[in-house]
């Protein structure tokens, strides 16, 4: 096949961009500039990595849930953690890449997660903050998601809200539950909310001002909303949510703005997130760790099983009975 | 890594009546193992009564590429179209 020249490609790319501003969705086998495709693997994957080893610090709770309830419905928050990763997989791949790509990116270091996954939990009202402003930060960003331009990450986000909120919900009954309870339970929810507030808040990323990929991913409608609009947005719905419980989040900058319309907030400890990103937060060297030994310790189950198919199939073309 | 596990392509049927529609993707070994993982991953809240699992493999798509020139058979062909044709003022058609 000939090589396109630059002028077909600009071509191209100027077709690829009217399309976009159209609002037309991008499908698999489309023409796309390949910094487009670049740009969707990288954002992709580190959505899909985020999800599974988001499983890691609530997992380690699932045996310590207070009731069997809370049990049941922990299980149950973690399972969808790791179909949202399956779903967000499957959608990465259908620009090209394995899985077994990903897999090695992540573990390899050179694909990120979020970094909010580097924190311990600590105790269990740690599992009600992460429900309620890990996951509702989450959401935030992933309503936003759901009008992407490539179609399969979009029909991903949509499946992925629909099952999202109910993990909200369970943080926040949890938050409420101890919000109420006694002196001490006020105090572990609290000091969750003191932990996580504004890991949370950098899950939404650098200033747009800082941000590498921003300006382009907006103009591909990759992205719909800036980082900053979307920190925001978070901010101003968590301060009721907050109020209701009874609990202080820790800012003493947050204030209300009649100006603005929305409230003012502190500066978040950007050399703290970019440690965390590199690898130096409490937990990152877990986690990857516990990802290796996942991968490592089901190696003979995936080669069992393939074994075995591949046995049935020529058992079954040679007629020969088992 | 040796081998790795296929891809197949999942189609859930949401409920009676209605037909099957592509959800989604997984990699597994054999039928009944991409069936168990179908189950698992697409359908924890009831979202369907049925799942076809489909090699990605054996899936024959029309190429993006030839779409235009694919489909221009049916495009000057509105009568085909209830809409193409007058009905007279009150009556019922």
């Amino acid at each position: 096949m000939a090589t396109p020249s630059n002028v077909a490609i600009a071509e191209l790319e100027e077709a690829f961009q009217q399309r976009i501003d159209r609002e037309e969705k991008i499908e698999p086998k489309d023409w796309m500039p390949d910094a487009y495709r670049q740009n969707l693997i990288r954002q992709m994957s580190q959505h899909a990595h985020s999800e599974v080893v988001g499983q890691l610090p609530e997992g380690e709770w699932i045996t310590r849930a207070p009731t069997l309830r809370r049990k049941a419905i922990l299980l149950a928050k973690v399972q969808d953690e790791a179909g949202h990763g399956l779903y967000l997989y499957s959608a990465t791949e259908t620009l090209g890449v394995s899985r077994e790509e990903l897999t090695e990116q992540l573990l390899a270091g050179s694909a990120k997660y979020a970094s909010i996954f580097n924190y311990p939990t600590l105790t269990w009202a740690d599992v009600g903050a992460i429900g309620w402003l890990v996951d509702g930060a989450a959401i935030v960003n992933q309503i936003s998601l759901c009008r992407t331009s490539y179609g399969p990450y979009a029909r991903a986000m949509v499946r992925i809200c629909k099952e999202e909120s109910f993990h909200v919900r369970q943080g926040y009954e949890i938050m409420t539950v101890l919000a109420r309870g006694s002196a001490e339970q006020r105090a572990m929810a609290q000091d969750a909310l003191d932990r996580w507030w504004w890991p949370t808040l950098m899950m939404f990323g650098p200033h747009d001002t800082d941000s590498a990929h921003s300006g382009r991913s907006m103009r591909w409608k990759i992205k719909r909303q800036s980082n900053d609009e979307l920190r925001q947005k978070f901010v101003d719905q968590s301060v009721a949510q907050a109020e209701f419980l009874g609990l202080a989040i820790p800012d003493k900058a947050l204030k209300w703005n009649d100006t603005r319309n929305h409230f003012d907030f502190g500066e978040i400890d950007w050399d703290e997130f970019r440690a965390v990103l590199d690898g130096e937060g409490p937990c990152n060297h877990e986690r990857m760790e516990a990802r290796r030994k996942a991968d490592e310790e089901a190696r003979w189950i995936r080669g069992a099983t393939l074994a075995y198919a591949e046995k049935e199939r020529v058992r079954s073309s040679t007629g020969t009975e088992s | 890594m040796s081998k790795n596990l296929p891809l197949w392509e999942v189609f859930l049927r949401s409920r009676r009546g209605l037909e099957h529609k592509h959800v989604g993707s997984l990699h597994a070994a054999d039928p009944e193992q991409a069936m168990q993982y179908a189950r698992d991953v697409y359908t924890r809240r009831l979202e369907g009564c049925s799942i076809w699992v489909v090699r990605s493999a054996d899936i024959h798509a029309s190429q993006e590429g030839d779409a235009a020139a694919f489909f221009d058979p049916a495009e000057d062909k509105v009568y085909r179209h209830a809409s193409f044709y007058d009905v007279p003022d009150g009556l019922k058609l």
